[in-house]
Formats: C-alpha cells, structure tokens, sequence
C-alpha cells in the first residue's frame, strides 16, 4: 500500500507545502498568522475526512460529532489521569473517535443521502444534548485544557506547530496510500454505480464502512490538536449542529481533488473568519456565508480546481 | 396526577410552536425536496418583527386590541419579503443540483440573515410581554399558567385545520398534491410548478415567521435564538416523516410531550431525549412515523 508513496506527486507537493510552512512560521510569520495556520492545519484534518467520504457522494451534516468526542476524549484525559502530553492526547483522540465511529457506521452505512446526512445529524446532536446539559463535563462552558507537553517536556507553540505539521503530514500520506489502493479506487465506484461494485464482488457497506472509520479518526484528530490549540473545549464551538456546517462547507470550498486541498481550505476559511471579525465583527457570519453561496454558484470544484485551471493554463503554454 | 397534567400542558404548548413552525418546513420538503436550514431564519425574522411592533404599539400607547393583528401581519410580511427573496433569487437557481448542495446554501443563507438580524435590531435581546400581560393568567387543574400561551394551542390547531381543508378541499391544494406525488407528469398536465414552488416556499415560510412571531411575547428575543429551533423542527419533521403533514402533527406531539417529562423530571436529558427518539425513528423507519407507502415508479 505505501510502496512507492514518496514518488507520489500529490505527496512531494504536500510535504514541500508543508516543509515551506513550517520555516515560514519558524521566520517571519507574525503569531496570530502562526495561529491561524495551526488551526487551519488541525482543522483540515477533519475536512480531509469529510472530503473521503463526499467522494461516496455521502455528506455527513453531524461530523462534529467526531470532532467534538475528540477534543472531549482529550479534556476528560487530562482531568482523570492527568494526560497532557501532545503524542498521547493525538493518539488517545484519534481511538476514541475511530471507536465511535466503528460502532455507529454499523448502522450509518447502509444509508445514503438524506438519511445518512440526517442520521449522522441525529447522532451529534444527542452526544450536543448531553454535554450541552452535564455539570461534571462543564455544560456549556466546557472545559479548559492545560498547555500540551512532549516527553515529560513542556512544548512552546512553536514546537507545537511543527507537530501538528508533521502529524498533518502523516495522516495525509496514509490517506493518499489509502486512496491508491483497490479500496480507495472503489470510492468513486461506489458513487457510480453500487450494483456494478457488488456483482464484482466487493461489499459496498464494508468499503463504506472501512471509509467512515477512518473519516471519523480523521475528525476525531482534528478535535483533539484543535482542543490542544485552542486551549479550550466547548459544545457550542466543537459539537453543535452549526460546527457540522462549517465542516461541510470548508469541505466544499476546498474540492476535493487533491490531499492538499482540504488544508489549503481550512487556512483560508480561518484568515476570512479572522479578517471578516477584525473589519465587521457585527457581520463575520454574513461574510463566511456569502462566500459559501458564492462557492457554490460561481466554483462548485472549490478551491482547488481554481488551482488546478491555473497550473493546467501555464502547461499548456509550455507544451506550445 | 399533577405531574402528569403539568407535563400534558407544557408538552402541548411546547408541541403547538414546533408545530406551526415544522409545517412550513415539512410542506417546504414535501413540494420542493429542499431541506431549509433558512427556515430558522423566517423564525427569527419573524419573532423580531413581532417584538419590534409590539414594543411600537407599546411606546406609542396605542390600543392593545393592536397587538394580535401586529403578530400576524408580521409575520405575514416577513414570510413574503424572505420568502419570496430566497426563493426568487437564491433557489431557483439550484433546483437542479445535488441535494446536499441546496442545503449548504440555505445554510449560507441563514448565517446572513442571522446577521442581518443583529444589524437591523441590535444585540440587546427584545422582551415583548405586553400581550402575554395583557391576556393574563388562568387556573387549570390547579396550575397556574398563562391564557396566551393556551391560545396558541388554538392557533396551532386552527393551523392544522386551514392545512387539511386547503389541502385536501380547495384547488390548489390538489395542485400541491399532484406536485409531491410526481413532479414531471404535473409539468405535462399543464400546472405551473415555478409558480406552485414560489407560493409554496412563501407559504412555508410564512408558517415559520408564526411561529417565531407568536412565541415571541413568551420568551426574550435575543440573537442565535433560532439556532436551537431550526434542529429541533429537523428532528420533528424527521420523527413524522419528511414531507408528512399528518407527520409533523405527530412528530410535534411526540418531541413536545418528551421534552416536557424531559424537563421536569430529569433537565439533564432534555435535548438527548428529543435527538435519542430522532435517530431510533430513523434507525426502525427511515422514512418516518407517518410517511406515506412509496409507490414504486417505474
């Protein structure tokens, strides 16, 4: 499976993206710029998740879910037994969510469409309902996550950047590896024609199921480097239904033709979230909202196939 | 006894708001396969309306027979202007794409408007109680609860009827019908279905304004407030069937009841309650309580 992976371009240009950003940041990036790529970085875990499972032409409107019980899988670790070191909480954030995810796509993956967006609705907001009301997890204030460490060390945010980096990195390798094998060839099968991939003898649920697992770890992650980011759990920001949303929607402005792209999206929507707070703060709502309507008429292939058109139009003219 | 009757009362309140308000929101779904997150909009919209022409008639001391025609005619107002904008401007130019698509934009829609809110009205929250004051209050098996509140299980049920008459008695509700039951064969009969869609949505969103209008005096009206209630409509309408009327009865009925015991015997569950029953309905049927046999089309 991860044969030859290094020699995969969407690879080589995922880690020189990555590598130039973590010496952009070590150099000349201002802190709340360092900030925002880190969020974004975390973020565009969870996007890359979505993006698989978009690619079944499956759309899950409660991936906060996975989100959320990742970040809470953190916070709860630190409070009972003291876990703050960051390889730990990524790890420990990673299961949780994997295991959620195992369990429901038992039942979330004969659905399609509609019902699968509303059933995977239904299941975030029962996870909403309970914490938004449990004293002992903070309701809705939530609850606050002491600085990460590594190694019994204590980690600057610097250091944290650069992991967060290399964790990013990591799970996009093996994302990419995934999609370069039989099953990951199976996805934009399924979405064809799911008769035709059974009568070839492979299982449609299976396949889908192995797919949300790893969209749910994938989300989970994101929830818990957020949570170790940010410093600071909550159901309002981490699992509510509006969270999903979001999910969805930087899902859509990044395309979903390339690993890079769900990265490339989320650092976007972070610099509009910061930008639109910082111009309009009565209307940062309206601005992230008026551009998911314009994604959606004016670049339905989101961000990346604007990228793409642009490096096909500069081949072109060296073939000429 | 008391117990129950508490949770009987409150439960039918509480059922009669998500009623008027998932409605319009099942009719929506029904007629136009669009799931409408902007609904909760046309909920806020109206409710801020309301409140604003409340506290008009208030400042101005004009007379409080005022204050029920106010209710209606904003909530009629904000229906057609919303409606009739999101509609005309935003999904007709969708009707053939993804579906998942139409409702990320609706999503977009609501973050504007919910914005557009705090601009046009401020973040201090409305509490326009003057109509809840002015019916007073009543006892009822011994609990004491306000005669407005009570009026609107009336007004939801006068909604329910004015659906089943118009729907089932009156021509354009067998328009309707014919458009759910299939879309393309009622192109080729003749029925103008861009124009069954605009009155639709602006029926549907006048439903939604309604609500948020009529429950207005009953609470404090304050920015992100319909953000609760757009996913609590979601889970009725699922819990009834998508496109169900009779569904969004029950489902209304169901959510209600369940939130109310919820309430007042363990406050801890009462949301997990209403979204636990969301994801057993759709686990058992799908489709919903109440939806109707699909006949096969070939």
């Amino acid at each position: 499976m991860f044969t030859g992976i290094f020699k995969d371009t969407s690879v080589r240009i995922l880690i020189t993206f990555m590598v130039v950003l973590c010496v952009l940041s070590s150099l000349v990036l201002p802190d709340w710029m360092q900030n925002n790529f880190m969020y974004g970085l975390s973020r565009g875990l969870a996007i890359l998740g979505l993006m698989l499972l978009w690619r079944t032409n499956l759309v899950s409107f409660g991936h906060a879910l996975y989100y959320g019980f990742g970040a809470y899988a953190v916070a709860l670790c630190q409070k009972y037994f003291g876990i703050t070191d960051i390889l730990l909480r990524f790890a420990i954030a990673v299961i949780a969510a994997g295991l959620l995810g195992f369990c429901l796509g038992f039942i979330l993956r004969k659905y399609r469409e509609i019902f699968f967006a509303m059933l995977s609705l239904a299941f975030s907001m029962v996870l909403y309902g309970l914490l938004a009301k449990a004293e002992f997890l903070g309701s809705t204030d939530g609850m606050s996550i002491s600085p990460s460490t590594l190694l019994g060390m204590e980690l600057t945010r610097q250091y944290l950047f650069y992991l967060i980096t290399f964790f990013v990195i990591c799970a996009a390798i093996s994302i990419q590896a995934y999609l370069r094998s039989t099953l990951g060839h199976l996805t934009t099968a399924i979405q064809d024609n799911e008769i035709r991939v059974e009568y070839l003898g492979y299982s449609v649920q299976k396949a889908i199921h192995i797919k949300y697992v790893m969209s749910a770890c994938l989300a989970g992650g994101a929830g818990g480097l957020m949570a170790a980011s940010l410093g600071q759990v909550d159901p309002d920001s981490m699992v509510n239904w509006n969270v999903s949303g979001e999910l969805v929607f930087i899902t859509i402005m990044s395309g979903w033709g390339n690993i890079l792209a769900p990265f490339i999206g989320a650092i976007i929507f972070e610099f509009i979230r910061t930008y639109a707070f910082e111009w309009a703060p009565q209307a940062w709502a309206a601005i992230v909202g008026g551009t998911l309507l314009a994604i959606i008429f004016f670049f339905p292939g989101g961000i990346w196939s604007v990228i793409e058109k642009v490096f096909n139009y500069g081949k072109k003219k060296n073939v000429k | 006894m008391q117990f129950w009757a508490t949770v009987l009362l409150d439960g039918l309140t509480y059922a009669s708001y998500l009623f008027i308000v998932s409605l319009g929101l099942t009719i929506i779904f029904g007629v136009m396969k669009i799931l409408n997150v902007a609904h909760g909009s046309f909920y806020a919209w109206g409710a801020y309306t309301a409140a604003f022409a409340i506290g008009f008639i208030t400042d101005n001391e004009l007379s409080e027979a005022l204050f029920l025609p106010a209710i209606l005619i904003s909530a009629i107002l904000v229906g057609v202007v919303l409606g009739y904008v999101i509609e005309r401007f935003i999904l007709r130019k969708m009707y053939n794409q993804d579906i998942h698509l139409i409702v990320l934009a609706t999503f977009g829609v609501f973050l504007i408007f919910e914005d557009l809110i705090i601009i046009t009205f401020g973040v201090d929250p409305y509490l326009p109680y003057q109509p809840a004051m002015m019916l007073g209050w009543v006892d009822i098996v011994g609990l004491n609860r306000g005669v407005y509140q009570l009026t609107l299980i009336l007004l939801a049920s006068i909604v329910a009827f004015a659906c089943w008459y118009g729907l089932t008695k009156t021509k354009w509700g067998k328009l309707l019908q014919s458009v759910i039951y299939d879309r393309e064969i009622s192109v080729a009969m003749g029925i103008d279905v861009t124009k069954v869609y605009v009155v639709t949505f602006i029926g549907g969103a006048i439903l939604g304004a309604l609500g948020g209008a009529y429950v207005a005096p009953t609470t404090s009206v304050s920015p992100g407030f319909a953000i609760d209630l757009v996913v609590l409509s979601f889970a009725v309408v699922v819990i009834g069937g998508m496109g169900s009327i009779p569904g969004a009865l029950i489902g209304s009925l169901i959510v209600g009841i369940l939130r109310a015991f919820a309430v007042h015997q363990a406050p801890i569950l009462e949301l997990f309650v209403v979204f636990a029953v969301m994801a057993i309905v759709l686990i058992i049927r799908p489709e919903g309580l109440f939806a109707p046999p699909k006949p096969r089309k070939i």
